[in-house]
């Protein structure tokens, strides 16, 4: 079985939790012999934008040491052998190009996704 | 040919993402799939007949068989005789049949 | 039964803040009353779906007591789905999220739900006709 991950909403929680849940999840669910790619859209697309920087957060003594490293945890996806898609008119919408992204990433249109989408078995939005 | 169900539960007058969701089920009919577009929650918002089309309608016309869920148009007042063209109300049971079915399945 | 299913389903949200949860059991309902095997994966807030410690309370804008008000708890919810899986020869395999629980204290759990992984969502998923993720926002 094949699924394509795809990740819509962005830095929900992210700091709280210290990563994206669904970028961890693919992690995890690759770990466990997954065979899974992720595809990123909407502000999502953002997940792969070189140089986030989430450091900083506190609360009275209570200071962040893991601060969620998005742009990282996506990168890390592609050695373990999951594609990274961007939807190219939601960079371009936000000011993106492709070299501000993550190396690795593909770019496929919004046109594209019916080809793209065929390849998998299953499609899991989160 | 596959076959697709898109379930959409956000309305279109306060989610813009919904319209490229439309775009998405307009764009896999075109493709040559079999797509059902069903309408849940506040998805149903744009049903109602007199209220502004933000792609409903383009969708029936390319093909996208658009479902409303029965239960959330009567939560709302929208009168299952009563939605725009190229909109059928229809039982939530329509969803569990097309999963068990094995479309690929999206919720958005 | 021949055509007996088997669907996954996972949730995300916690209780009484979006109505996906209530569309989600209606769909478990439906497949529950056709005999079918449900699987639930409970992810990040929805590990609090069938915490055992929730509590009705009175409605005193409408006047009405405890008893009156009636007022749903998800993990009577929880409860009713696995005896409606059961009773119509189905099985129900409720997984909540192990990590998810802990960072929540929802360890306490109704009857009949088990910790598990991510690990164990891929296997359910494996093992289904069909999975259902229903996102939060």
């Amino acid at each position: 079985m094949k699924v394509l991950q795809i990740v819509e909403a962005a830095y929900r929680g992210t700091i709280e939790e210290q990563d994206d849940t669904i970028v961890w999840l693919t992690h995890a669910m690759k770990g466990a012999g997954g065979d899974l790619d992720l595809l990123l859209r909407a502000d999502a697309v953002n997940y792969a934008v070189r140089g986030q920087d989430a450091s900083g957060f506190r609360v009275g003594s209570w200071h962040q040491t893991q601060p969620p490293k998005i742009e990282n945890d996506v990168a890390a996806l592609l050695p373990k052998g999951i594609k990274v898609y961007a939807v190219s008119e939601d960079t371009d919408v936000r000011g993106l190009s492709a070299s501000d992204l993550v190396d690795g990433v593909e770019m496929v249109s919004h046109a594209g996704l019916p080809q793209l989408f065929a390849g998998y078995d299953q499609l899991w939005h989160w | 040919m596959a076959k697709y169900l898109l379930i959409e539960s956000r309305g279109p007058f306060d989610s813009g993402d919904t319209r490229s969701y439309y775009d998405l089920a307009i764009g896999l009919a075109k493709a040559g799939d079999e797509v059902a577009l069903f309408l849940v929650q506040n998805g149903v918002m744009g049903t109602r007949i007199g209220s502004k089309d933000l792609g409903l309608g383009a969708a029936a016309a390319a093909g996208v068989q658009v479902l409303a869920d029965d239960f959330s148009l009567r939560e709302r007042a929208i009168p299952a005789n009563g939605l725009i063209d190229g909109v059928s109300a229809a039982p939530l049971d329509t969803v569990i049949d097309q999963l068990a079915e094995g479309r690929k399945a999206i919720w958005h | 039964m021949a055509d007996r299913k088997t669907l996954t389903f996972a949730l995300m949200d916690a209780p009484y803040e979006s109505t996906r949860n209530t569309t989600g059991f209606r769909l478990m309902q439906i497949a529950a009353s056709r005999g079918y095997n449900i699987n639930v994966f409970a992810y990040e807030g929805a590990v609090m779906v069938p915490f055992a410690l929730q509590e009705p309370h009175p409605n005193a804008v409408h006047g009405r007591d405890v008893e009156e008000e009636n007022h749903p708890l998800p993990k009577d919810w929880v409860t009713a789905l696995f005896a409606e899986t059961e009773a119509n020869g189905g099985n129900l395999d409720w997984v909540n999220c192990g990590l998810c629980v802990d960072e929540r204290g929802a360890g306490q759990t109704v009857a009949g739900v088990r910790r598990g992984t991510p690990g164990d969502f891929w296997k359910m998923a494996e093992g289904s006709d069909n999975t259902l993720v229903i996102p939060t926002r």
